[in-house]
């Protein structure tokens, strides 16, 4: 293979030199090239974590010798699903820490990429419509001005001048208040995934799609390479980041995870005229909502209780979503919905993600983000990267081993968090 | 949408009559059970992308719980079977082996054999 062209330097001058010349002059954003027999380092899974992942080896470590191997295409399971929204307003301290990194790193990612990843921080409510959630989200906003994210309380009144179509007064949940953070919001999620493979192919990684891994390879303990479905490829490191097939690819290595895969479900109605400039959670009802750019209001939902890779919603899941939803917000009644998708989430049973070295040497794994995995993918590729390149997991992920369930030491998320994760 | 027969009370039961339990035939760790076989007990579950066996209760129905043989790519359900027993009854295996044929029972590993 000739080595990967540069994809040259977006610009306003790259515009305009293009529109002069009927747009001929773009190049393809990343190669796309047949996988040599050996890597320093191979990342399973081209989504938004795995190709953060190998972005930060670059960036911060220098390891380019890198391939990205994705059994379908790139940025087309959960990077492609999810309802983009980010914010770190979480409980405890670990979390905190990586998803606040990880927001801040979406602040100056299209920068960073010389791609427009289109972060839009218009800020996120949680809903409390308990007296239970009251306590909790004031909690969390405690909890977070001394973590150093910037969240605060809002009253009722308060909510209704920021989201005009919230109803207060719902007679089954009536909004008693709401967290806020300021600079949370949402980003184009395509665009990320995008970006960095862009950005990963500039620095001549590889990145392999339709390449299915079908086998690890180890020999005494350590990591020897993996057999796919373009042949076998050796490596010395090899990062797993496939979400819900992380205990498929575990079992190939010969250890499990304390991992179940669910289906988690969004849909998306018709455009409609701007309505709604931020992004509202009801973590009670088990909905949330944006309005995209395009207009469409962006609706996730709950997941299902049992394990399921079909990466399909159910419509039991739709119905409850939508009628949960259109008590708070009574103008979606008359929406059509377009629609409807599904995807498989990788859940824990603390609902925190694991950034871990595994019990073969060499192979480390990053999954278990469960349902909100978008929001965390530049903190996650930081923190990942660096596992991967020091082997022993910096400050960011160390909190976040396998060692923790064995342990006890759990970083629970699930009861401050819910199920809108 | 998943539709399940109750064991128990013989009532074809769709999912919101459901609650879902988990995977099935754990073995549960006694006294003399170290830590790696606790930790793996109560969080290193199979996951299995294909036939999976798995406790469901007839939650808003007759209450019982019962188990279920089910593929979890597919949704195709192989059956259900009382809660009573330490591993599927034959009649499962046989429906499970009729539909996937390369499939093979592995309870002889890890799995307690009556």
């Amino acid at each position: 293979m000739p080595a990967a062209p540069r994809s040259g330097r977006y610009s306003v001058f790259a515009i305009a030199r293009e529109a002069l010349r009927h747009h001929s002059g773009w190049t393809r954003a990343w190669a796309d090239p047949a996988p040599r027999d050996r890597y320093k380092v191979i990342v399973v899974g081209a989504g938004g974590h795995g190709l953060a992942t190998a972005y930060y080896l670059g960036k911060n470590f220098g390891i380019t010798d890198v391939a990205v191997i994705e059994k379908g295409w790139l940025g087309g399971g959960n990077t492609g699903r999810n309802t983009t929204i980010i914010r770190s307003n979480y409980l405890q301290d670990p979390s905190a820490a990586i998803y606040e990194k990880s927001r801040s790193l979406y602040e100056t990612l299209s920068q960073d990429l010389n791609y427009n990843i289109m972060f839009s921080p218009r800020g996120l409510i949680m809903l409390a419509q308990t007296e239970h959630e009251i306590r909790g989200y004031k909690r969390t906003v405690y909890a977070n001005n001394l973590q150093g994210v910037s969240t605060e309380w809002l009253d009722p009144q308060q909510l209704k001048a920021k989201v005009p179509i919230l109803n207060l007064d719902g007679p089954r949940y009536p909004v008693l208040g709401g967290l806020y953070q300021a600079r949370g919001g949402t980003a184009r999620h395509d665009a990320v995934a995008w970006g960095y493979a862009r950005a990963c192919s500039d620095m001549g990684m590889h990145i392999i799609q339709n390449c299915e891994v079908t086998g690890v390879r180890t020999e005494g303990g350590q990591v020897r390479g993996v057999t796919t479905s373009k042949g076998e490829i050796g490596c010395d490191k090899l990062a797993i980041v496939v979400a819900g097939h992380s205990s498929q690819l575990a079992e190939m290595a010969g250890f499990r995870l304390p991992i179940e895969s669910v289906a988690l479900q969004a849909l998306v109605s018709e455009p409609i005229k701007p309505c709604m400039d931020v992004v509202v959670m009801a973590n009670t009802v088990h909905g949330y909502l944006s309005q995209s750019d395009k207009g469409e209001m962006v609706i996730g939902g709950g997941t299902d209780g049992f394990n399921n890779f079909t990466q399909r919603g159910s419509w039991q899941h739709v119905e409850e979503t939508v009628r949960a939803l259109i008590e708070t917000f009574p103008m979606l009644s008359r929406l059509k919905m377009l629609r409807q998708w599904g995807g498989i989430v990788d859940m824990t049973g603390d609902r925190s993600p694991i950034l871990s070295t595994t019990p073969v040497g060499g192979i480390f794994v990053n999954c278990g983000w469960g349902t909100g995995g978008f929001k965390a993918i530049p903190g996650s590729g930081w923190a990942m990267a660096e596992l991967v390149a020091k082997g022993t997991p910096g400050p960011l992920a160390e909190g976040f081993g396998l060692n923790r369930f064995r342990e006890g030491r759990f970083i629970d998320e699930s009861v401050a968090a819910g199920v809108a994760h | 949408m998943l539709t399940l027969t109750c064991p128990c009370c013989g009532i074809r039961a769709e999912e919101t009559e459901l609650h879902p339990g988990g995977e099935a035939h754990l073995v549960r760790i006694g006294p003399e059970g170290d830590d790696a076989a606790f930790e793996s007990y109560l969080f290193a579950r199979r996951n299995v992308k294909g036939v999976h066996f798995e406790r469901w209760r007839h939650a808003y129905g007759c209450g019982k719980w019962f188990l279920a043989a089910r593929c979890t790519a597919t949704l195709q359900v192989f059956g259900t079977y009382s809660a009573q027993t330490t591993h599927p009854p034959a009649e499962i295996v046989d429906a499970i082996r009729a539909a996937r044929p390369d499939w093979t029972p592995d309870w002889t590993s890890d799995w307690t054999t009556p």
